[in-house]
């Protein structure tokens, strides 16, 4: 089966710093992917380049055979860890912005979701707290019929409960068919959902692993893994 | 349902032996229908993936048998309930019988504690029983 992402050889430079170097991998169809890395190691860069929001310096990304451009943006679902909301929006209001500006937005599952992550549509984006914004956004990004769903730290301000909530919600809702990439610092909490790992350090991919081979291999946790590469 | 998984561990296989103790304690009976891979992912919050493993591995062992349509149900053959019984029964006196050994027991010694545990374990329970 065709991969869904594919990227040969991505590099990106902002002015003389480099982001990222030489990055190749293929995501299959059907698989929950892990992108790991400490914060300024690159990850937020690639999800971009993925999505098509970052121009790569070198190199070539696909989605479903397609060359990242403004013909791949119909098979990608971004959540930013940067609400892409404007303030005066309430909650309503930004769910109608994605329908109108998506062909793909399926308005029931946004409802289903709304309701299953306790989210009211009448309510103010401005007031809402970091964790119920990372809420709405997971709402906006899944509610998409999209090929390649890619969240960039979907858990990154919330606490331990909600983190749970969000998982259940990504779990709930994600479609099975397509594939979806998660990039965060917070393995611990997050690794029993992956199908595989891919870790980057200082923009440059360090390992894959499939996560229940390393535990049957190695015998660790992502997590220990983790450190184990970070380590300073 | 709630597991505590130790994500050292190949998680399909705590998965398996989780499913495997309702079983035995009859939480899931015989011709039990088992919940779906989608319901048990978002329960236990797990790959997907690795739920389809546990199925599909309890499948091979014929502890779970699909039917066409219907979804997935624990066997009716009362025997393959024993056989995992024995199975895990087997598994905790290894644990035992090695950490006795460790603690420098021999045989006979071992057989007498034992002997001496569970009688006073059952009298205990007798003695409740008849308040």
């Amino acid at each position: 089966m065709d991969s869904v992402l594919r990227l040969e050889h991505i590099g990106k430079k902002y002015g003389s710093k480099v982001a990222l170097r030489d990055v190749s991998f293929e995501i299959e169809p059907g698989r929950i992917v892990g992108l790991l890395g400490t914060n300024g190691s690159g990850k937020s860069t690639l999800m971009k380049i993925a999505a098509g929001l970052v121009q790569p310096t070198e190199g070539e990304a696909s989605v479903c055979g397609t060359p990242v451009g403004t013909n791949s943006k119909g098979l990608v679902s971004f959540m930013p860890d940067r609400p892409l909301t404007e303030p005066w929006m309430r909650v309503r209001d930004a769910v109608a912005f994605y329908r109108d500006f998506y062909a793909d937005f399926d308005s029931a599952k946004a409802n289903d979701m709304l309701q299953f992550l306790k989210l009211d549509l009448g309510e103010r984006i401005s007031t809402l707290s970091k964790g119920m914004n990372e809420r709405l956004q997971l709402t906006l990004a899944l509610s998409r019929a999209a090929r390649l769903y890619l969240l960039d730290e979907p858990i990154g301000g919330v606490d331990p409960v909600a983190r749970g909530k969000i998982l259940d919600a990504i779990l709930e809702f994600y479609d099975e068919n397509s594939s979806l990439i998660v990039s965060t610092h917070l393995v611990k909490d997050i690794e029993r959902i992956f199908d595989e790992v891919i870790f980057i350090r200082d923009g440059q991919i360090v390992m894959r692993e499939e996560v229940e081979g390393l535990r049957m291999t190695a015998g660790k946790s992502v997590d220990e893994m983790f450190k184990e590469v970070y380590a300073e | 349902m709630s597991i505590e998984f130790d994500n050292n561990l190949p998680i399909y296989l705590q998965i398996m032996n989780y499913i495997k103790r309702q079983i035995v304690s009859g939480s899931l009976t015989p011709g039990d229908k088992i919940p779906s891979v989608r319901e048990l992912a978002a329960e236990l919050q797990i790959n997907p993936n690795t739920v389809q493993r546990t199925f599909q591995e309890l499948e091979r062992e014929g502890i779970v048998e699909t039917r066409r349509g219907l979804g997935r149900f624990v066997t009716s053959e009362e025997s393959k309930i024993m056989e995992i019984k024995k199975e895990m029964a087997g598994e905790l006196l290894d644990k035992f019988v090695q950490g006795m050994k460790e603690l420098g027991f021999g045989k006979d010694d071992i057989v007498s504690i034992v002997t001496e545990a569970v009688e006073t374990e059952f009298k205990e329970q007798e003695r409740k029983s008849f308040g």
